[in-house]
């Protein structure tokens, strides 16, 4: 039974580090040439770099039929944005401030983050 | 799996043609020039236009941007041609739409078609255990038929589920797979390797996993079916759009898509057509039917120089019109737009809810972890099967998708049904403190009144010639833009009287104004300005306040200074204004007028309507501080006005109401714009935000309740007291039910009727 109770405490462990401390990679690319799918209950790449202080576009392309997928939602920047299916449609983002922004579907279950530095 | 990001590139192949229209271009001889301009671009190879449709096709490897500029450079307008209309953009999500329910439709029958006959064997011989080798054998083949249930039903579940996973993220997939998956690793460790769990606890849940998958692909269709009714506001409005135009180019009439309407293009309407583009009349007359852009029921009358927008109907005549908006610049465009982007916002109400969203799928991952502990340490034998039930449950059970749609599917609903009434909402904040409005501030010119005063009585002092009087006053006021001054311009119109040119013409906001006609020195202005450049008006002083308090704005009007008249004008009070201010107040709400008027004219004006509260003789740079003053006494303020000299105070009010008069409005220059000048609009727009709010937090309470009530349930908290345990089963129902609720109960929305008018 200890041994299964530390099991049980490794894995309420493993589930808070995973989900919430761990770090993962960013991406950046030039501005303009981002592209973002939305695919299988996840965008991809969710982690987007930008140049702070200059205005740019990200285009999203929805991949999957799911109406979760239909709209993204930057709520920092009061943007929401409907996703056509399997059409890219591009996202204006003001000059944006040094920071973190994130941008979710309506139920903030398709989560991903706009990290703006210098 | 990598998180990379993919580089979109952002020209064309090298051998791409890409379509450009061009405004502007009124001579064959343009065409030469706009082919060289493109053609000097790095890049295009070829560049061939058609002068009758004004289209140029463009060969080559440059970015439509960089086409577009050199058309301009070249002195022209154009656009790029490949946009998808609204229109196609509606009917493809509604197939893809459509497609998507028939799959899930289709999975939802298969998982049930295993899933409903091992459920009933599961009611008639209770737990369906594994006791001997035959059993071992069939129950490892009812094992595969569920696989194939998961692979062929559940597929989308588990894929979600793995690359959230590996996106460092946890979703609605996330919980299903893990509920189902463990349930058939159970069961399948049961099926091969009995020995390793008790005897009580040798139980198969293949029954569950076939059934929750089937359960939550079902709730999935009936929610993808309601969420197309929440959207149905913004179909009807783009539905409004026409989808040709018959222009008049080079003296012939043609049939072109409204895409191809260019700015200054004559476009001719006939009985019964939608205006395809928003212009200026420029021949014919008719009455046009607004109602489905402002609300207002009666036919307008157009005739030459009236304006006429897209998406309203030509009822009785034949109009030709230049256009002046086309594209996405129409009113109708600019409204499908704001509404969009309302519909799509969130209040702040719904942020709670985004933040528990945010954390709620580990958290519950956490808790059917400590649940299994909890059954495996003090739960009574078969220990490992109670364990089982309650991870799998409390997994199954919970909900964030419910959370998730409470706000923004109200929100969509409601948004939608205040522009079929007339009522633009800016976004969801607007919404959320629109509800919350205690008074209302009425500016009085042309929002309670028509704003469009008349001159109604001419009471001559030092003169005797009423004629003369009229057109001297009006040569004064020729410079001027107050409604006041134009009023009594056009009242020296109507009469026939000619102005003179005037000189040194001066305004001082708040008094009047003062010029040099036929070199005599006229002053037009009220009782402060007449003192203040020492005019005798005592002896006037009483005419001026019996007009007052008939509702007529006195003005004094000096002539090298002697008072020569009074010139009283008033301005009608809106039809239905008295009722939509007996509305507001019923509904609790402080009604108090502003106005710049004097404060006999203003009382006479508020006792006419039944508002008890007025400010009189307010300067425009004052308005603001009115709703200050509102504002310091605890109120939430809605300022209302007609958008033109009104701005600040419209700024800092809680919310800013403008006023339109038929669709001439500024959209973007309020929190809630109303489309007609109607003030019923406002009650309007309060009642459908306060239903809008009310239904917002129905569908957070529900969804709180249900997984703050539901998720301990299943955990089993109730066994100990009345051995009461949630098999996976109904918690799937549950949990599939449960967003399909609350988007049932966004709907009813839709239902919503503003009080009779």
């Amino acid at each position: 039974m200890m041994i299964i109770n530390a099991l049980g405490i490794v894995l309420i462990a493993g589930i808070v580090w995973w989900f919430w401390l761990y770090k993962p990679a960013q991406t950046s690319a030039k501005p303009g040439e981002l592209l973002v799918t939305v695919e299988n209950g996840v965008y991809q790449p969710a982690r987007l770099t930008l140049p702070a202080d200059q205005a740019t576009s990200v285009k999203f392309l929805r991949k999957e039929a799911s109406p979760c997928a239909g709209t993204v939602v930057f709520a920092d920047l009061n943007i929401s944005e409907e996703l056509p299916l399997d059409r890219e449609i591009s996202i204006q983002l003001p000059a944006l401030k040094p920071g973190r922004y994130s941008f979710t579907c309506q139920m903030q279950m398709y989560r991903g983050e706009l990290i703006v530095s210098e | 799996m990598e998180n990379t990001s993919s580089v979109h590139p952002d020209h064309c192949d090298d051998n791409s043609t890409q379509e450009l229209m061009i405004e502007g271009a009124g001579c064959a001889s343009c065409v030469g020039k706009i082919e060289g301009a493109l053609k000097s671009v790095a890049g295009v190879s070829d560049a061939q236009m058609n002068f009758a449709e004004r289209l140029v096709s463009v060969t080559g490897s440059a970015p439509i941007e960089v086409l577009i500029k050199a058309v301009e450079q070249a002195g022209y307008n154009a656009k790029g041609t490949s946009g998808i209309s609204e229109d196609d953009l509606i009917d493809e999500k509604e197939t893809a739409d459509l497609a998507y329910y028939k799959r899930l439709m289709r999975e939802m029958t298969i998982a049930l078609v295993l899933g409903v006959p091992l459920m009933a064997y599961s009611l008639v011989v209770g737990e369906m255990s594994v006791t001997s080798p035959t059993e071992q054998g069939v129950w490892f083949i009812v094992g595969l038929l569920t696989a194939g249930v998961m692979y062929f039903s559940g597929k989308h579940f588990y894929v979600g589920a793995w690359k959230s996973f590996w996106n460092h993220s946890a979703n609605m997939d996330t919980l299903i797979a893990l509920g189902t998956g463990t349930a058939w690793l159970y069961s399948m460790v049961v099926v091969f390797v009995p020995s390793v769990v008790p005897d009580m606890a040798r139980h198969v849940y293949f029954e569950a996993t076939a059934m929750i998958i089937g359960l939550i692909n079902l709730g999935l269709a009936l929610e993808l079916k309601a969420r197309g009714r929440t959207s149905l506001a913004i179909k009807r409005l783009i539905g409004l759009q026409a989808k040709t135009a018959r222009v008049i180019r080079d003296g012939e009439e043609v049939d072109i898509s409204i895409d191809q309407v260019l700015l200054g293009d004559q476009v001719r309407i006939r009985p019964g057509e939608k205006i395809p583009v928003d212009g200026l009349v420029i021949d014919g007359h008719s009455a046009v039917d607004e109602s489905m852009l402002t609300g207002e029921p009666m036919p307008v009358e157009k005739q030459e120089g009236d304006e006429i927008v897209a998406g309203t109907l030509n009822k009785t005549g034949s109009i030709i019109f230049k256009a002046t908006r086309v594209g996405k610049d129409t009113a109708l465009a600019q409204i499908i737009n704001m509404v969009k982007r309302a519909q799509n916002s969130k209040p702040p109400i719904g942020r709670l809810a985004d933040v528990i969203s945010a954390y709620f799928v580990p958290v519950v991952m956490i808790i059917s972890v400590v649940s299994a502990l909890v059954w495996l340490n003090f739960g009574p034998e078969p220990a490992v099967a109670f364990a089982i039930v309650s991870a799998t449950t409390v997994l199954i059970i919970a909900c964030p998708c419910a959370l998730g749609l409470a706000t923004p599917m109200s929100v969509m609903v409601g948004v939608g049904k205040a522009a079929e009434a007339g009522v633009l909402i800016r976004n969801g904040e607007a919404l959320q403190t629109t509800s919350k409005i205690s008074a209302m501030i009425l500016d009085k010119t042309g929002t309670i009144t028509l704003g469009s005063p008349k001159v109604t009585n001419i009471h001559l002092v030092n003169a005797d010639d009423e004629a003369r009087v009229l057109q001297l006053a009006a040569s004064l006021e020729a410079g001027s833009e107050h409604p006041l001054a134009m009023s009594i311009v056009e009242s020296a119109k109507e009469r026939g009287l000619d102005s003179s040119p005037v000189e040194k013409f001066k305004a001082i906001a708040g008094y009047g104004v003062e010029g040099l006609v036929e070199a005599q020195l006229l002053l037009f202005g009220n009782e402060k300005f007449m003192r203040e450049r020492n005019i005798d008006i005592e002896h006037s002083v009483s005419i001026a306040q019996k007009f007052a308090s008939e509702a007529q704005t006195p003005m004094y009007f000096a002539v090298d200074g002697s008072l020569a008249a009074i010139i009283a004008v008033a301005d009608p009070i809106k039809e239905d204004s008295i009722a939509a201010i007996q509305r507001l107040q019923h509904n609790g709400i402080r009604v108090v007028m502003l106005t710049g008027d004097n404060r006999a004219t203003a009382k006479a004006v508020a006792d006419k309507v039944g508002i008890n509260e007025f400010f009189a003789e307010v300067l425009p740079e004052d308005k603001s501080n009115k709703v200050a003053e509102l504002q310091m006494q605890g109120e939430i303020v809605g300022m209302t006005g007609d958008g033109i000299n009104d701005a600040p105070a419209l700024a800092l009010a809680n919310v800013g109401f403008a006023i339109g008069t038929g669709t001439d409005v500024a959209i973007e220059s309020a929190d809630v714009t109303l489309m007609r000048g109607s003030l019923h609009g406002l009650a309007d727009a309060i009642a459908v935000s306060k239903a809008t709010l009310r239904n917002i937090k129905q569908n957070l309470f529900g969804a709180f309740i249900y997984n703050v009530a539901g998720i301990p349930f299943a955990a089993g908290v109730l066994y100990p007291f009345f051995g009461l345990l949630l098999s996976p089963v109904i918690a799937g129902a549950a949990m599939a039910f449960s967003s399909v609720t609350v988007v049932t109960n966004a709907n009813r929305l839709r239902l919503f009727k503003a009080q009779e008018h």
